[in-house]
């Protein structure tokens, strides 16, 4: 519980976090940009997991571990997303969605 | 208004601001420069919320490393000093009529439901004994399968980069 602010700010700055990602990924074209969109929406759940903890459940820790996890798995989606697309550029010298369309190994 | 109260109207101002600034800014590295402000003003908020360790965490991860990688991959990839054309008109529309739909949907769901406290329960203060005891532990509140199962993750993922990323011979 903090003082003199409730559990709706949070939401509602984290919920306007997640659909400006969303909307980013919409009319974004190149690939890295659409990573940083995606990077937007993993942290404003990871806001959600963490409030819900402090302002709900304050006697247990799984929000906290699950936050920890999804900064775990973006790490993982990052390094994997990148080699693939360092590997797209290599084949055709650019990185925009609409020149990608085929990913035969 | 405590001081409590400007902080968190600060950094929330400044996620937000940030957030619409990397969506719409037209130049890559500078995008990722402003994701870099809104990780480190999220890191504030879990200060805010006193989470220390994940802070912590979120700093010398995300901010630390994610946004480093994502920068290198940008100076590989493209010309720094190339401008994005501005995205289609009706891929515009879309992504803003998304935004409005969603979130009004999202926030009126969220400020018309009463949330309740789980009542009675004092709170747990969140040190590092606290947090590796439950990480590793197997019983109440343990956490040890998901701690495995991420260690399995973050083998594949390395696996898989190297694999990917290597070149070919020939």
């Amino acid at each position: 519980m903090i003082q003199g602010i409730s559990i709706y700010h949070f939401l509602i700055v984290s919920t306007l976090m997640f659909f400006i990602g969303i909307t980013g990924f919409i009319i974004r074209q190149n690939l890295i940009t659409i990573l940083l969109s995606v990077e937007l929406i993993l942290n404003s759940v990871a806001i959600n997991f963490l409030v819900f903890n402090r302002y709900l459940f304050p006697g247990q820790l799984q929000g906290h571990f699950f936050s920890l996890f999804i900064v775990g798995v973006a790490a993982a989606e990052a390094s994997v997303a990148i080699a693939l697309i360092i590997n797209i550029y290599r084949r055709i010298h650019n990185i925009e969605v609409n020149n990608v369309n085929e990913m035969k190994f | 208004m405590t001081l409590n109260v400007v902080m968190f109207y600060l950094l929330s101002g400044v996620i937000l601001t940030f957030s619409v600034l990397t969506v719409t800014s037209r130049k890559m590295l500078r995008a990722a420069v402003y994701l870099l402000f809104v990780l480190v003003a999220t890191s504030g908020l879990y200060f805010l919320l006193k989470f220390q360790f994940l802070a912590a965490v979120q700093l010398t991860l995300y901010a630390g490393g994610i946004v480093v990688l994502i920068i290198f991959s940008i100076l590989l990839t493209s010309h720094i000093s190339e401008k994005f054309k501005k995205p289609e008109t009706w891929k515009l529309w879309m992504g803003i009529t998304a935004f409005v739909l969603g979130s009004a949907l999202a926030l009126w769901t969220l400020l018309s439901h009463n949330f309740v406290k789980e009542p009675g329960v004092k709170e747990i203060p969140v040190n590092m004994h606290v947090i590796g005891n439950q990480l590793l532990g197997v019983g109440k509140n343990g956490f040890a399968l998901p701690f495995e199962i991420i260690s399995l993750l973050l083998l594949a993922s390395m696996v898989a980069a190297i694999v990917i990323a290597k070149k070919e011979k020939n």
